[in-house]
């Protein structure tokens, strides 16, 4: 909502502040002001000037040549504007001037003819949007006039951003009763320059009504809970005159012929929007108000051809739509020049058929935006008034009695009850009945009550004033939230705990930091295809799913940074997916991923080393325990396996499972066919698994042994086909408790080794925690190894 | 007389002690290569002798055979021990040579880092978990009711357009924000309530330099007895200070959700030009931050909680725009592309 200071002035003469100072207070009692806008900026060598000759360029078909009174001679312009009319009127910068932003005018040679100086447009002047040709003024003017002062410029903007519950100030009236001192008893509607009072009768009746001869007709009671009509006959359309023109244009918008721009004027003033009708082109006449009929159609104001359907509330005249109610008029009985007599609307529609209607159409208004926030229903009258006297002082003209006033569904005002001691409640400060009732009732609130709760009587144009926590707010804007006090009081600690995932993830995130990672995020919508959940209505086609999985999306990562020479890569990411879970809502599952290519450590001068698969292994046991609880594992994923499908891995990738075999995810070399890498590229390695809810595991202590261990080493000729984890899971089947640890510290096969086998060398060692083992204790426990591992495997002790 | 022939044992034994001596003696891996040429080579000593099993009678072939094979996998193992031994010395080497210069680069690791974003909000849930605020979550699908209804939302009612919004189904939405947090809070405990949930969020926005589809916010609901609207202001103003520093000013001023009554938009001195005016505040001086409010009793009502008895505050901000704030990144796009150049910035 754009609003003139001028205009708020005009409204609320005791109101005092500069344009700045009413936009900090208006921010501060209701809603923010997000700029202001001085509309004489930059105008300052604009003059009025008037063309008094037009004569074709000798060099170029597309150019005139201007004879120009400047008020300070008679200038000679060159200019491409297709509208230049002889006796008009223009603004005009003269040589040594400057436009706005500083374009300084320069005498400049247009094609052999000198040009003393610019005519200038709407846009030029940042003062509208228009640049099709130069800015004509309609009116009388003094040559040589500031431009500031012939069109009353010496005016502010300000941009209210008018939230939604707040449809009252969607109107410069609303804005001046929210500031005024003493609010709405503090606001007057000043006289029009010229001002002619229009006089006529005005009986509020039921459904149906005769405005000036026109039968008025309401069917659709609950979409039109009033409409008001008056006919004006003998009005002579034109523009408007120039103070008129500059209102409008100083909330940004076009003056189109005086009969609209009333309508338009008495809109951006009461918050009333209001439709002229050439009274001609209604047929019967009459007006009925009523759901538009499947099949209907319409030609709109902004010449699109719309069918209507039942949902559309729309005034139709004895025949055919004439308008969709709220929303846009129609092209076929539009005001134009030739328009002697008017009808004009006037009414009140229920805000959701409205939205629905707007929004079945896709087409969005300045009425259709406020009457469905819900406008004053009582306001009818004044406004209906205010137009038909700004109509007679602008376009002549006279009213044909009666004024139409069809009020079927009467507005009944609304009692809330207020309790101050609520009030206390809710706000945390005392604030006594009489300070409340002091801050109500500018704003038009009715306050009674004398003990016990206060009874308040909402005005019409606050629909948002349901319940009593909404007088509430009231109470605490205006009294002003500056003025609570910030201390921190006592509290109760709440029910709830932290969320156990969240926890897990923050362990995750941390761990793989610590391995050099960094983590990425990645926006979830990915191409048919890789997710299963399709958006309605995504943005694009190749984001119209939501993610199975983050790994794809973190490959894409990859290729960004290869794209930009980055070589090693190390991303990591936690975050949603979604599973089609057969219901309504997809299933979520928080996912753990990352990938990395390139080397292992930072350049070093004594050598660097690539990420190898077994850094993948180590990587994937040391992080799924985390993931996916402590009896995690990681094993070879079985070729041919369902879970190979999911992640794009090369053979020879791993799966991560849960101690029954629950498949978690898995990890292994990126596929070269899932990638685009460069040549220069290493392989890309990476793994995805889901997260599981599981409890922290109980850490306990155990004693530090006290009792020396014993090793020993076994090398072991192992077949080519008998995993090393056969080997390691006989050794431990096969060893007395004492058995304290086993690890593998050498894989060899080579010329030494005969060529179906390879040699695997174990470290054991026992310990005790009771005593010191004998070597013969020890040595009777390896006999039994050796012979498990010689009878289940066929593996041989090397060198025996 | 061939000594093999005499005590072939006695022999490999000798053979073995030699061998473990030159492997051990050997140096450098050209004197470890000499040393298996002279055992092991096509003219070795043992290799040699090997050959000349054959001559040896049946009775004592095998056992010298096997003899003289368990010598050979032994130097064989020894002498790929020591190669592996000489390899690390010769590294060892290298940096003794090198030790005269200690201005050589050390040894670096790969420096790993959180997202700008869990920084953030890592941070902020640390300052209202001092405020006595868990840490929890909320489904990033929804259904409306979820999204909207209970939030006082009527999507009859053009607060709804705000948000623009991701469907999946006619019922079922990406969230628009955080705040439907309070209503599974709520659904699932009884009040006293404290609580804060980040996460992400949705909006049918496309990408430009302020505008992702997705991006992240947090919410936070405290519910009890006689929560006020000096609970509210006291809390904002200590988290404010808190992240942005105890310079900074706090203002609250009218604004309006559905979900929350009386609602305020919370403004700090802008922390780029400290209150003079800037870009980043578009030259106000002060940058919006986040929103707030009381709880509306209406969300109590959708959630069977009695709305006479209990009061409560809400909040909720968008942790990604104060990241770009914070952190002074002029492109929203930057924290989805996952360049290793910004994160590592960041690390």
């Amino acid at each position: 909502m754009n609003v003139s200071y001028r205009w708020l002035k005009d409204l609320a003469p005791t109101l005092s502040g500069t344009p700045h100072d009413l936009a900090a207070r208006i921010t501060q009692l209701a809603v923010p002001v997000d700029e202001v806008v001085d509309l004489a900026w930059g105008l300052e060598d604009v003059v009025v000037a008037r063309v008094t000759r037009v004569r074709p360029h000798p060099n170029a078909d597309r150019l005139v040549l201007c004879e120009v009174q400047t008020g300070d001679g008679v200038a000679q312009v060159v200019t491409g504007a297709p509208n230049v009319v002889e006796g008009a009127f223009y603004p005009f910068v003269a040589v040594g001037g400057a436009l706005p932003g500083g374009v300084a005018i320069q005498r400049v040679n247009l094609r052999g003819v000198w040009s003393d100086g610019m005519l200038c447009s709407e846009r030029e002047l940042g003062l509208g949007r228009d640049a099709t040709g130069i800015m004509r003024l309609s009116g009388g003017f003094e040559v040589g006039a500031p431009l500031v002062k012939a069109l009353g410029l010496d005016d502010h903007r300000l941009v209210v951003d008018v939230t939604a519950n707040r449809p009252d100030l969607l109107g410069h009236w609303g804005v001046a009763r929210e500031l005024a001192p003493g609010g709405v008893r503090g606001l007057r509607l000043a006289p029009f320059p010229g001002h002619v009072s229009a006089r006529y009768d005005r009986v509020t009746e039921g459904a149906q009504a005769m405005a000036g001869g026109v039968a008025v007709r309401i069917e659709d009671r609950d979409g039109c809970p009033r409409y008001a009509a008056l006919v004006l006959r003998g009005v002579r359309v034109g523009p408007s005159p120039e103070w008129l023109a500059s209102r409008l244009r100083a909330v940004g918008a076009r003056p189109i012929n005086n009969v609209v721009d009333a309508t338009n004027y008495v809109l951006f003033e009461l918050n009333q929007p209001l439709h002229a009708f050439d009274l001609a082109k209604l047929r019967g006449p009459a007006i009925v108000v009523r759901r538009a009929r499947p099949g209907e159609r319409i030609r709109t104001l902004d010449g699109v051809d719309r069918e209507l359907n039942p949902e559309v509330l729309v005034i139709a005249d004895a025949e055919r739509p004439v308008a969709v109610a709220g929303v846009i008029g129609g092209a076929e009985t539009e005001v134009s020049e030739a328009t002697t007599d008017v009808l004009i609307e006037c009414a009140y529609f229920e805000p959701k058929r409205i939205r629905r209607g707007s929004r079945s159409l896709g087409v969005e208004t300045d009425a259709s935006y406020r009457f469905q926030r819900g406008i004053d229903p009582e306001g009818l009258p004044a406004a209906l008034q205010r137009v038909a006297d700004l109509i007679l002082s602008v376009a002549g003209g006279v009213v044909q009695v009666p004024a139409a006033d069809a009020y079927p569904n009467r507005w009944t005002p609304r009692v809330v009850r207020l309790r101050p001691e609520r009030v206390s409640l809710v706000l945390g400060v005392e604030i006594g009945r009489d300070e409340i009732a002091a801050e109500l009732e500018p704003l038009g609130m009715d306050v009674r009550g004398s003990g016990g709760p206060l009874e308040v009587t909402v005005p019409p144009w606050r629909p948002d004033m349901a319940r009593e926590v909404d007088l509430i707010e009231e109470v605490a804007r205006r009294w002003g939230y500056d003025r609570f006090p910030d201390e921190l009081r006592p509290f109760r600690l709440g029910r709830t705990q932290d969320d156990r995932v969240v926890r897990a993830v923050s362990v995750i995130r941390r761990a793989m930091v610590q391995a050099g990672f960094l983590e990425a995020r990645s926006v979830p919508f990915v191409a048919a295809g890789v997710g299963e959940i399709p958006l309605a209505n995504p943005l694009a086609e190749d984001e119209a799913y939501l993610r199975r999985w983050l790994l794809p999306g973190l490959v894409d990562r990859v290729e960004h940074n290869f794209a930009r020479l980055v070589r090693d890569v190390r991303l990591v990411e936690v975050g949603t997916v979604f599973v089609e879970s057969g219901g309504p809502l997809p299933r979520e599952e928080v996912h753990v991923a990352a990938v990395w290519t390139g080397r292992r450590e930072p350049s070093h001068w004594m050598g660097e080393k690539e990420w190898d698969v077994w850094d993948l292994k180590g990587r994937l046991e040391a992080i799924a325990p985390h993931v996916v609880g402590p009896s995690a594992f990681v094993r070879p994923l079985q070729p041919g396996s369902e879970a190979e499908r999911a992640l794009p891995f090369q053979a020879g990738s791993f799966a991560v499972v849960t101690q029954d075999g629950g498949w978690m995810g898995g990890g292994g070399q990126v596929r070269p066919d899932a990638i685009d890498a460069p040549r220069w590229a290493g392989p890309v390695w990476g793994f995805e698994m889901r997260l599981a809810e599981f409890g922290a595991p109980a850490r306990r202590y155990a004693p530090l042994p006290s009792f020396p261990a014993v090793e020993r080493d076994l090398a072991l000729l192992v077949p080519l086909d008998c995993p090393a984890a056969a080997v390691g899971d006989a050794i431990r089947g096969s060893a007395p408790e004492t058995l304290e640890s086993l690890s593998l510290f050498d894989v060899y096969t080579g010329p030494n080794i005969r060529a179906d086998s390879r040699s695997l060398a174990w470290r054991l060692r026992f310990r005790a925690g009771d005593r010191t083992l004998t070597d013969a204790e020890v040595d009777a426990a390896m006999k039994v190894i050796i012979r498990t591992l010689e009878e289940k495997l066929d593996v041989t002790v090397r060198g025996a | 007389m061939n000594p093999l022939l005499v005590n072939p044992g006695e022999e490999f034994a000798r053979i073995e002690q030699d061998g473990r001596r030159a492997i051990e003696a050997a140096t450098t891996l050209e004197e470890l290569e000499a040393v298996r040429v002279q055992y092991l080579g096509r003219k070795g000593r043992l290799t040699l002798l090997l050959r000349q099993l054959g001559q040896l009678s049946e009775a004592v072939r095998p056992a010298a055979g096997r003899e003289g094979n368990r010598v050979k996998d032994l130097l064989s193992r020894l002498l790929e021990e020591r190669a592996r031994a000489l390899e690390a010395e010769h590294a060892g080497a290298a940096v003794a040579a090198a030790v005269e210069d200690r201005t050589l680069p050390g040894r670096a690791r790969w420096r790993g880092g959180l997202h700008p974003c869990t920084q953030v909000t890592d941070e902020i849930c640390e300052i209202f978990r001092t405020l006595g605020f868990v840490r929890g979550r909320s489904p990033e699908a929804e259904t409306v009711w979820y999204n909207f209804t209970a939030l006082n939302t009527s999507l009859d009612h053009p607060a709804a357009d705000a948000q623009a919004t991701f469907y999946l189904q006619a019922d079922a939405v990406l969230r628009t924000h955080t705040t439907p947090m309070q209503i599974h809070v709520m659904q699932s405990s009884p009040p006293p309530i404290r609580v804060v949930v980040p996460g992400v969020v949705y909006r049918r926005d496309p990408w430009d330099a302020s505008h992702a589809p997705a991006f992240e916010q947090v919410d936070g609901l405290a519910v009890d007895e006689g929560i006020s609207f000096v609970d509210l202001k006291a809390a904002i103003a200590y988290f404010v200070r808190e992240l942005f520093g105890r310079e900074t000013k706090t203002r609250f001023r009218p604004s309006f959700f559905p979900f929350t009554e009386p609602s305020a938009e919370v403004e700090v001195s802008c922390t780029v030009c400290g209150g003079g005016g800037c870009s980043t505040c578009k030259g106000t001086g002060w940058m919006e931050i986040m929103g707030c409010g009381m709880v509306h009793p209406a969300v109590f009502e959708a959630v069977g909680y009695d709305a006479e008895r209990y009061t409560g505050y809400a909040f909720g901000m968008g942790i990604t725009r104060i990241a770009l704030v914070r952190y002074g990144i002029p492109d929203i796009r930057l924290l989805y592309e996952g360049d290793m150049r910004f994160l590592e910035q960041f690390a």
